[in-house]
């Protein structure tokens, strides 16, 4: 067969194309602007001596320094534990608002989105007051004699856990909640007809068909929590120290460039890392998920 | 294994004032292969749901042979389903999916292996069982379903308009497999279509609904040629429902003074093949169609009523030269002719 183009329908083609294309210039600037160049610079700046010298020394300090290696435990730490206490809370939260009539999904969605409407100091000041030795909580503790003691709930690593996975919560369940509610409810009412518990159903159809839902959860929760700054400060009382207030300290109090961006750039390893880690781990379950339901 | 009978004793169901099923009741043989059929909203799927135990009755009760279900949970009933939209586990391959029940029932490995390779054949979906889900065509997927819902040996087996995603020609062939399976197993089997050739078809009885009550349940004969009411005579085909007096006999005798349904298939425009015991109809040619196996004739009678006469292509030698507005004769025998008992036209 042959085939006649004409050219004008094909220039008509093309210029639709990079039209189209053109729309993501904008975006395009901005990510260089705000994020490659931003980190370019860091790279630089980490073999500068503050002199302005290129040198490894800032390696050499940082990586050779206790402290690094305690801080990037600390965010580990930190940022595994903020993610198991998301999915520990979150996951039956979203199965249950899956669950619930759309109506009252919505009010409870409301509820769970509130938090994310005020700002990050004013929720982390509200715990201190709730959790600090004379706080609500433990005013409530020994004041029913539960405990003859304040327990020390705040300016240590749980306080800033608990702030943590508060703050992190909403955006766990977001994508948890997407995943359940898109699962078609004749699945569950299939499964249910064969012969599965309600138990068996969450155990092969719910889980492995939210799973997508609950690694994009736990992706922004350990994007987040890597980085975190405000709440390990705040409800850490100087006890806990992540990367990023060894960071800021590092900046703040030596005025030294060049130890910070290494910091930085191990920052970045470490998400790089895990991410790649998170995404082996997803294809391996579906893998499984495959082979394990075969009979 | 033996398949097991099913009761429904009135049940109701009323979503706040919309009634969905209005005090049905129903009986169904061992091995019978019963339709329910209804327009959409006439409460057919949600009786089925109720059978499942996915909708729970306001009052009624539900039987599996002996066995009271009413409050049973459904993963308890032992039922197999087919859903209309399949329902096949998308992160499962075909294997696993049939092979799903049988795990639940922690049949060993091995066996349940052979038993839903067993049942894939038996579908004709054998060399398919390690195919992804997304893999399979809609017929494909549709055989996957039924596989699934007789791996396990239910005693009974509902369908929720399982072919109404096919196109004509699958859904054709999947009737009568459909049917094939059921004639071989012999399982109580509850079938919700809209589709009245797909019920005429596939039935032993058929069980017409309308707005949440069973109108008539009979043979798919007796439910064609002698509906019990006027919903279910115009459900079933091209029915014309003949107001009294409309009508005079062939012989001449007095007319008849009852309405009358009359299918349009039934007419003939030869007096001569109908015989000396019918009736006849007299009126204007409004307008024909050809529709391929046959002719499509609306006639207006002196009445003002309109009547539908459907002529096969094989005995319409004239038809092709009938012009609308001339006057014409449609005979239909006595035997065609049915009685609707206490109807208004």
């Amino acid at each position: 067969m042959i085939v006649v183009r004409d050219p004008a329908l094909a220039a008509d083609a093309r210029r639709e194309r990079r039209f189209f294309l053109s729309l993501s210039l904008p975006a395009l600037f901005i990510v260089g602007l705000a994020a490659i160049l931003p980190i370019l610079w860091i790279i630089r700046q980490s073999f500068l001596t503050t002199g302005g010298e290129y040198t490894v020394g800032n390696y050499q300090k940082v990586l050779s320094s206790g402290l690094t290696w305690s801080a990037l435990v600390t965010t580990l730490e930190l940022s595994l534990g903020t993610l198991a206490g998301c999915i520990v809370l979150g996951t039956p939260l979203a199965l249950a608002l899956a669950s619930v009539r759309p109506r009252l999904a919505n009010v409870l969605m409301a509820f769970v989105m509130l938090p994310l409407w005020t700002s990050i100091l004013v929720r982390t000041y509200g715990w201190l007051v709730l959790l600090r030795r004379d706080g609500l909580i433990n005013a409530a503790l020994t004041g029913s004699g539960l405990t003859a003691e304040p327990l020390p709930l705040v300016y240590n690593f749980t306080g800033t856990l608990i702030g943590m996975v508060h703050y992190m919560l909403p955006l766990f369940l977001l994508p948890v909640y997407a995943a359940m509610r898109d699962i078609d409810p004749n699945l569950i009412r299939a499964a249910a007809s064969m012969g599965a518990t309600l138990r068996q159903v969450i155990r092969t159809v719910i889980m492995p068909l939210s799973a997508g839902g609950v690694f994009s959860g736990s992706i922004i929760v350990l994007i987040y929590a890597i980085g975190f700054f405000i709440t390990p400060a705040v409800l850490g009382g100087g006890k806990v120290n992540p990367l990023s207030t060894r960071i800021e300290r590092t900046l703040s109090t030596f005025q030294d460039w060049g130890s910070a961006s290494v910091l930085g750039i191990l920052l970045l390893v470490l998400m790089a890392l895990i991410g790649v880690m998170l995404l082996a781990a997803r294809r391996l379950v579906a893998q499984n998920t495959v082979e394990a339901s075969h009979a | 294994m033996k398949s097991l009978a099913i009761t429904i004793e009135s049940v109701h169901k009323a979503y706040g004032s919309y009634v969905a099923l209005d005090d049905v009741s129903l009986d169904i043989q061992a091995g019978e292969f019963l339709t329910l059929l209804g327009p959409s909203g006439s409460g057919k799927t949600t009786l089925l749901m109720a059978l499942a135990g996915f909708v729970r009755p306001d009052s009624g009760k539900l039987f599996l042979g002996d066995r009271d279900i009413t409050r049973l949970p459904p993963d308890k009933r032992d039922i197999g389903i087919v859903f209309q939209n399949y329902a096949l586990f998308p992160h499962m391959n075909v294997l696993a999916n049939v092979a799903y029940p049988l795990v639940l029932r922690k049949v060993p490995r091995a066996e349940a292996r052979q038993r839903a390779l067993d049942t894939l054949a038996r579908v004709k979906l054998d060399g398919l069982a390690e195919r992804n889900i997304a893999a399979l065509s809609g017929g494909q997927r549709q055989r996957v379903a039924l596989a699934r819902a007789i791996v396990f040996e239910p005693r009974v087996m509902l369908m929720d308009e399982p072919l109404s995603a096919l196109d004509k020609n699958l859904r054709e062939t999947m009737q009568y497999e459909i049917r094939r399976l059921h004639d071989h197993l012999r399982i109580t089997t509850i079938y919700v279509t809209h589709d009245q050739r797909e019920a005429l078809i596939m039935s032993d009885r058929i069980a017409v609904m309308n707005s949440g009550r069973i109108q008539q349940i009979d043979t798919p004969q007796r439910i064609y040629d002698r509906p019990s009411t006027r919903f279910v005579a115009e459900f079933m085909g091209e029915a014309n429902i003949v107001a009294p007096g409309s009508a005079r006999r062939i012989d001449g005798a007095e007319a008849s003074r009852e309405t009358l349904m009359i299918r349009a298939e039934s007419f003939h425009l030869d007096a001569k093949l109908v015989g000396g015991d019918g009736v006849a109809l007299e009126g204007i040619l409004r307008a024909k169609a050809f529709r391929g196996e046959n002719w499509l004739l609306t006639l207006a009678l002196d009445g003002g009523q309109e009547v539908l006469v459907c002529i096969p292509a094989a005995l319409a030698g004239g038809c092709a030269e009938l012009a609308a507005g001339q006057r014409m004769t449609a005979y239909a025998p006595a035997a065609k002719v049915h009685a609707i008992p206490g109807a208004m036209a």
